[in-house]
């Protein structure tokens, strides 16, 4: 009593109750013009609610225009606090509003209140069938209610359209379209109430989010994903005897007016990878359209949604981090929507997650209106200390609450490359482990005769490659010769043949001197026995093959000095020439078999 | 392909164009080459046999198929969120209402377990993976693995080269991929991989006669056992085989070594499987391995006994003695084992399987599932395409090389191609044995033809160089010197001259130089080189042709998750029924939690693990009598069908019904399955009541009894309202594709709680009890 012993304010209030297409919401703007009768200056005014109503409060919102009545100028949003002021009924709860400059005496100003209420719309009848119309009951006061005296009032509600089943009828009340009048009141004591209820028919869906799960993932690489993990119910009239599907699908509009069946979503532009499904799986029954301004989706539960029937299921969609992430004085920050991107939703409980990377310190939200905050870590894929969670928990959300949030934190980028560098080195270290097992002799038994044999067996083979390394060089030496001798036929330069036998035969010999060693090892080890003879045949064949290559060539170039005829030289090379090649080739498949042991 | 490689044999043997270093650096590297193409090959098998399982994955999602795997799901989320103490003692009180289930004691819990480990590795390494994913993947890593398996095992019984082929093979059989698709996380899965990889170690401890392959091959069938009930499929064909070696004089100590420590310890670890308990003691099926051990003792101690007595003939007396005694003692044993109840006797589907028609005609709850059906000709060949020929081809390989390993394996291709005749499911044992068989085939084949078109490759080369010179013989009389230089020069040029050439002069000089290379076989068929070459081409157009079939098999076949049925709309484009999912998920979120489900026992684990309610019976068909009672009530009229729900505490009955959208499996045509197995139990339900003539009508003509039962009514409940199809009258059954008999159902005790948007499933409310007053 003491405010308002002090100010006689007095309201013109018009307020329009909206009960409009929004589920289980009621949206009350109350334009009032405020003038201050008390003779101090009013730095606050309050708003009463009954406490029944204050429970169901979603968003308060006032705003304050400059100007008067009709030429409105830029509106501006003004503190609202609950207060509990003293000597107030208890019945009531209390807001209230800071003006932005003293009221004086005479003065006046115009706000503007928007409050949003939910559950305030009774379901009456609880229970309807199918094909029933859904009437619901709501309960108000005909008069403003306020601390202050009142000097002229109105009330407008809006109505969703539709059958208006009774209203509570007042000397000048009066429905028009589907609009209620009641009003206009004058001089009005303060805190005069006149309840009114008023039941019509309101087919809108009701979705209530029970409790929604949103998680904001924050990946520095470019991407903010985002999940929302949703349990919706119809909040309207419960359905009773059971549901045809004949009905449901011969006539939709009237069997089955009061269910839904497709929610939309519109979701920030650019948004990508949209997935909808629940616990067991996929849905399959969405739609996606957008363009560069937004990204509507349109989605379908599995099954039409009837009073009280419930469904869950999961959204989630990926954001560019640019659109969102920005870095402030070495601070980043997060800008993103609070509430549900989902159209006219009430929901009773939001969880938002705000998943941070790993690394990140300094974890700061700055959220409009008050929410319980905690932290938590998050495992995800290759985490060792876990990502940061913020925890933001608000009760009874509705869509007013879908604005802008900021949370800012501080992250070193240097942290980015940890995982890429955790799988590589990962990937390193196996490698490194199969080549450390393929180098290392794991055998228990160092003395072992399979050991010892093992043992010597590989040496025998290395040996063998060794040799046949040795046969390739003198092949590739003959090579040369025949090379050389196609050369001499062209330029017939004899002299350059000549030397270049004579630096082949000691290639020859060097090469065969390379081999003595080996094969007298070769003779020593006893694992060599059963391919000693294949080696040493293949080594006489080499031998063989020197010599008929030297003669030939020795031939062709005597030939040459000679000048004999072309003829000549083929004739006298030719028994050589079909040695050699028979030699060739055996000693290619010696050759042959001697790699596959 | 061969006349080219036979070009180049020319090419690098003659004259070498090529520098010879580079030369020299490829051939020294021949083994290595070799590894690395066969290891190559291995990882391109594996990751083509994971690969070609994601069908379904891509088609539909990630999901799991059919209706077990949905039970081996559920089992897995449970055993990661609780662990392995809680999963053991399980009693679930959610399916079999009201008796439960001990889930722990009647469960193979290998796949599980499996499942879950990897799942923790995975987490272990911080792969935040979802168990579904892990379940889902589980089949087609395992399909992986078994690949390199069938490497080894092919190796083992015949060559690397049969390894790779029937690794090769068996990563894309459709038999083996019908039960290993992405989603199918079934115990067959693991299972598969458990069986090859148990008779592998068991063969390579017959072959080395080593404890610790013995020991290893125990360890795989511990875990064969405790994946599938097929294991029973090993403790028998093992025995049989070592019979068979014994019987073939192939006795060694390696079989002794490897049989007795694989049956001692795979039957000791075995029993601590709950599921299996004491049965390789107890059981008639598990008798035959226990008689092959004591025979093998029996053996040992008469060798022994001949060894020491070194009289041959006081050994026949005493091996006619002891082989008396033995056999006595044994069938004495046998005989008291039964008839005092202490071992019991064959169950019935292991009669079936030795009797076809037994199931049909005795245990009609096994002969109502489709995999247990004979198979049909179609579905052989739809599932081995062409290793269906060269199955038997491969077996005469086998012939032609016997030893203790091929052996094996054509008992385990004889015995396992008998089982998959009997019933469909069984296609999938049959399909490594198949592989592993085929790859001889193909491998040898392919083998032969090779070293025929090498060797020839060689002969021209050989007689090149002679050719050649006798070509210059005949030429130089025309030619200048140079350039005849120069046609020596050039490898194509001489096999050119070499095929123009066909003269008698080089057939005589090829046939005098190449006898060191060529059997002298080769000569007698002139068209040999060709002919291998056109056989080389054939096998491998059949192999692709194999290829594309298996592909085209897997995607269309066996990729569709069962769960969400598809069908080409009327433009082309595909629909999709998501009926099932949609009543599971409503039974979830709209019925009360301890709400109890009646349905036929095919959704029951569906409706447990997606629908998360209670059910009556499900597919673990344990209780025989209460799937009888669930069909009675579906085959009686309302009234009686009230009393037994009442009974059983039902809330909710699940019909599924395809007459709206011409699905086909659905209840009313299992209708008589149920009338069978209620009947089988309650002589009160009898099969001609709902036949006319022995016929199935659901049509005007139909029996009063069948158009009056519970199923007929809430199948087709309000149905008769519906137009279904243009041109024909309401209430057409579009899966029967007749208009229903009776279309004015009233339901008295139940009423309609949902039908899904395709009508596939409907599930009413059965109505409290009346008030008496």
């Amino acid at each position: 009593m003491a405010t308002s012993s002090r100010f006689a304010f007095f309201l013109f209030c018009l307020s329009l109750l909206y009960s409009t297409a929004l589920s289980d919401l009621v949206i009350s703007r109350v334009d009032r013009r405020v003038e201050n009768g008390g003779n101090e200056i009013a730095s606050e005014v309050l708003l009463a609610f009954p406490n029944m109503q204050a429970k169901n409060l979603a968003a308060i919102k006032t705003f304050y225009s400059e100007g008067k009545g009709k030429e409105k100028g830029s509106s501006v949003s003004l503190p609202t606090t609950l207060v509990e002021p003293k000597g107030m009924p208890q019945e009531l709860t209390f807001y209230s509003v800071s003006l932005p400059k003293g009221l004086g005496k005479g003065g006046a100003i115009t706000l503007d209140v928007l409050s949003v209420f939910t559950h305030s719309l009774q379901p009456f009848p609880e229970e309807i069938t199918q094909a029933d119309v859904q009437l619901v009951l709501y309960q108000d006061s005909a008069y403003y209610l306020s601390p202050y005296k009142v000097k002229m009032q109105t009330l407008g509600i809006r109505l969703p359209g539709g059958r208006v089943e009774s209203y509570t009828k007042h000397p000048n009340s009066k429905l028009v379209d589907s609009e209620i009048r009641y009003g206009p009141f004058e001089k009005l004591p303060a805190f005069s109430y006149s309840p009114i209820v008023l039941h019509f028919e309101n087919n809108n869906p009701f979705a209530v989010a029970h409790e929604l799960l949103r998680e904001i993932e924050i990946s520095h690489w470019g991407n903010v994903q985002v999940t929302e993990h949703y349990t919706l119910v119809h909040g309207g009239a419960l359905t009773k005897g059971g549901f045809s599907r004949l009905d449901y699908q011969a006539r939709p509009a009237i069997r089955g007016v009061s269910s839904f069946n497709h929610l939309i979503f519109r979701l920030p532009p650019r948004a990508h990878s949209i997935y909808y499904r629940d616990e067991i799986g996929n849905i399959s029954t969405s739609h996606l359209w957008g363009d560069s301004r937004k990204t509507q989706l349109e989605i379908e539960p599995r099954f039409p949604i009837f009073g009280g029937w419930q469904t869950s299921f999961t959204v989630g969609y990926g954001l560019p981090l640019q659109d969102f992430l920005f870095k402030l004085d070495g601070k980043y920050m997060l800008n993103i929507t609070f509430g549900s991107p989902m159209d006219e939703v009430v929901i009773d409980n939001l969880i938002v997650k705000i998943v941070l990377p790993e690394g990140s310190k300094g974890i700061i939200a700055a959220v409009p209106f008050p929410t319980k905050q905690a932290e938590e870590i998050k495992y995800s894929h290759l985490d060792i200390v876990g990502r940061p969670v913020l925890v933001l928990e608000k009760n009874n959300v509705v869509p007013e609450d879908n604005i802008y949030f900021q949370v800012y934190y501080q992250f070193s980028k240097i942290s980015l490359l940890r995982e890429p560098m955790m799988l590589i080195s990962g990937f390193f270290l196996l490698f490194v482990a199969c080549i450390v097992y393929i180098h290392t002799d794991m055998s228990i038994s160092k003395s072992s005769a399979s050991y010892i044999a093992k043992i010597q067996s590989e040496e025998v083979q290395a040996t063998v490659q060794q040799v046949l390394n040795i046969i390739n060089q003198c092949l590739a030496v003959h090579d040369k010769l025949e090379a050389s001798l196609r050369d001499l036929s062209r330029t017939g330069d004899v002299q350059s043949c000549k030397t270049l036998r004579r630096t082949a035969d000691a290639q020859l010999k060097e090469l065969v001197k390379e081999l003595k060693p080996l094969t007298t090892f070769l003779h020593h080890s006893p694992q060599a026995s059963h391919i000693l003879p294949k080696v040493e045949e293949l080594i006489a064949k080499e031998k063989d093959l020197q010599d008929k290559m030297m003669l030939k060539h020795s031939t062709v170039v005597d030939c040459f000095e000679k000048k004999y005829s072309g003829k000549d030289i083929e004739n006298r090379i030719a028994p050589q020439q079909q040695k050699l090649t028979v030699l060739r080739q055996e000693m290619d498949d010696l050759h042959e078999f001697l790699d596959e042991i | 392909m061969g006349a080219k490689a036979a070009e180049n044999g020319a090419k690098s043997s003659s004259s070498a164009p090529s520098p010879p270093p580079l030369k020299a650096f490829f051939r020294l590297k021949t083994k290595q080459q070799e590894l690395l193409i066969r290891v190559a090959s291995l990882a391109l098998i594996y990751v083509l046999a994971f690969a070609v399982r994601l069908f379904s994955v891509l088609r539909y999602e990630s999901m799991i198929h059919e209706f077990d795997p949905y039970f081996n799901y559920r089992t897995t989320l449970f055993l990661t969120r609780n662990g392995f103490y809680e999963f053991w003692n399980w009693f679930d009180s959610e399916s079999w209402y009201p008796l439960g289930r001990i889930i722990g004691g009647t469960l193979y819990p290998g796949l599980m377990v499996t499942a879950a480990l990897i799942y923790r590795l995975l987490r272990f390494l911080t792969f935040a993976v979802h168990i579904r994913e892990v379940c889902v993947l589980t089949a087609p890593f395992f399909a992986s693995n078994t690949t390199i398996v069938a490497y080894f095992f092919g190796k083992e019984i015949w060559d690397s080269g049969a390894g790779l082929v029937a690794a090769a093979l068996i990563a894309i059989c459709p038999g083996y991929i019908s039960r290993s698709v992405a989603g199918s996380y079934d115990n067959e899965g693991v299972a598969i991989f458990a069986l090859l990889f148990t008779f592998y170690l068991f063969v390579k401890a017959v072959n080395t006669g080593s404890l610790a392959w013995a020991l290893a091959s125990a360890f795989g069938y511990f875990y064969m056992v405790s994946a599938w009930g097929g294991y029973v499929f090993i403790i028998n064909l093992i025995p049989l085989y070592v019979l068979v070696l014994l019987v073939t004089g192939r006795y060694s100590m390696r079989l002794y070594v490897a049989y007795n420590c694989m049956y001692i310890l795979g039957m000791l670890l075995a029993m601590q499987i709950r599921f299996v308990g004491f049965q390789h003691v107890q059981s008639g099926e598990h008798m035959a391995a226990m008689g092959v051990f004591f025979l093998l003792q029996v053996f040992y101690f008469l060798d022994w006994v001949k060894y020491m007595l070194n009289d041959k003939q006081l050994f026949q007396s005493f091996l006619r003695i002891t082989l008396t005694f033995a056999i006595s003692v044994g069938a004495l044993a046998l005989g008291i084992g039964t008839a005092s109840g202490y071992i019991s006797p064959w169950t019935g589907r292991f009669y079936s399987l030795l009797d076809p028609t037994y199931a049909k005609d005795h245990i009609p709850i096994i002969a109502s599932v489709s995999e247990h059906q004979p198979t049909a000709w179609s579905s052989f060949m739809f599932d081995f395409h062409i290793l269906l020929f060269l199955f038997p081809a491969g077996l005469y390989f086998c012939f032609k090389r016997l030893s203790d390993a091929t052996i094996f394996i054509v008992m385990y291709g004889l015995t396992s191609m008998y089982f998959a005749g009997v019933m469909v499911r069984l296609i999938l044992v049959a399909a490594p044995a198949v592989c592993l068989i085929s790859a001889i085939a193909i491998s040898a084949t392919v083998k032969n033809l090779t070293s025929l078109i090498r060797t020839k490759g060689k002969a021209p080369l050989a007689v090149s160089g002679k050719g050649s010179s006798s070509l210059k013989a005949s030429a130089k009389r025309s030619e200048a010197q140079a350039l005849r230089f120069r046609s020596l020069e050039s490898a194509e040029a001489q096999a050119l001259h070499f095929r123009s050439l066909e003269s008698a002069e080089a057939q005589a000089l090829a046939s005098e130089t190449s006898k060191a290379h060529e059997a002298s076989a080769d000569q007698s068929l002139p068209f040999q080189h060709n002919c291998a070459i056109a056989l080389l081409v054939g096998a491998f157009y059949l192999l692709s042709r194999y290829a594309i079939h298996c592909t085209w098999v897997t995607s269309e076949a066996y990729s569709s998750p069962s769960i969400v049925l598809a069908a080409r709309g009327a433009h082309g484009g595909r629909v999709i029924f998501d009926d099932y999912r949609e009543a599971y998920y409503w039974l979830r979120q709209n019925t009360p939690a301890d709400a109890k489900v009646m349905s036929w026992w095919d959704y029951g684990y569906q409706i447990t693990a997606m629908g998360n309610r209670t059910v009556i019976v499900d597919n673990n068909t344990w209780n025989n009598t209460h799937i009888a009672t669930v069909g009675r009530a579906m085959s009686s009229y309302e009234p009686e069908a009230y009393e037994i729900m009442q009974s059983l505490d039902v809330d909710y009955v699940l019909v599924v019904f395809g007459g709206l959208t011409g699905y086909s499996s659905d209840d009313i045509n299992k209708f008589l399955w149920m009338v069978r197995i209620g009947g089988g139990v309650f002589p009160v339900i009898k099969e001609p009541d709902y036949l006319v003539n022995g016929e199935y009508r659901v049509d005007k003509g139909a029996a009063p009894k069948m158009l009056n039962c519970l199923m007929y009514k809430l199948a087709y409940y309000r149905f008769g309202e519906m137009t279904t199809e243009y041109g024909k009258p309401t209430g057409y059954d579009r899966a029967r594709g007749v208009e229903i008999g009776n279309k004015d159902i009233k339901l008295e005790y139940l009423e309609e709680a949902f039908t899904t948007s395709n009508w596939i499933i409907r599930i009413y409310k059965v109505k409290p009890p009346k008030n008496r007053w």
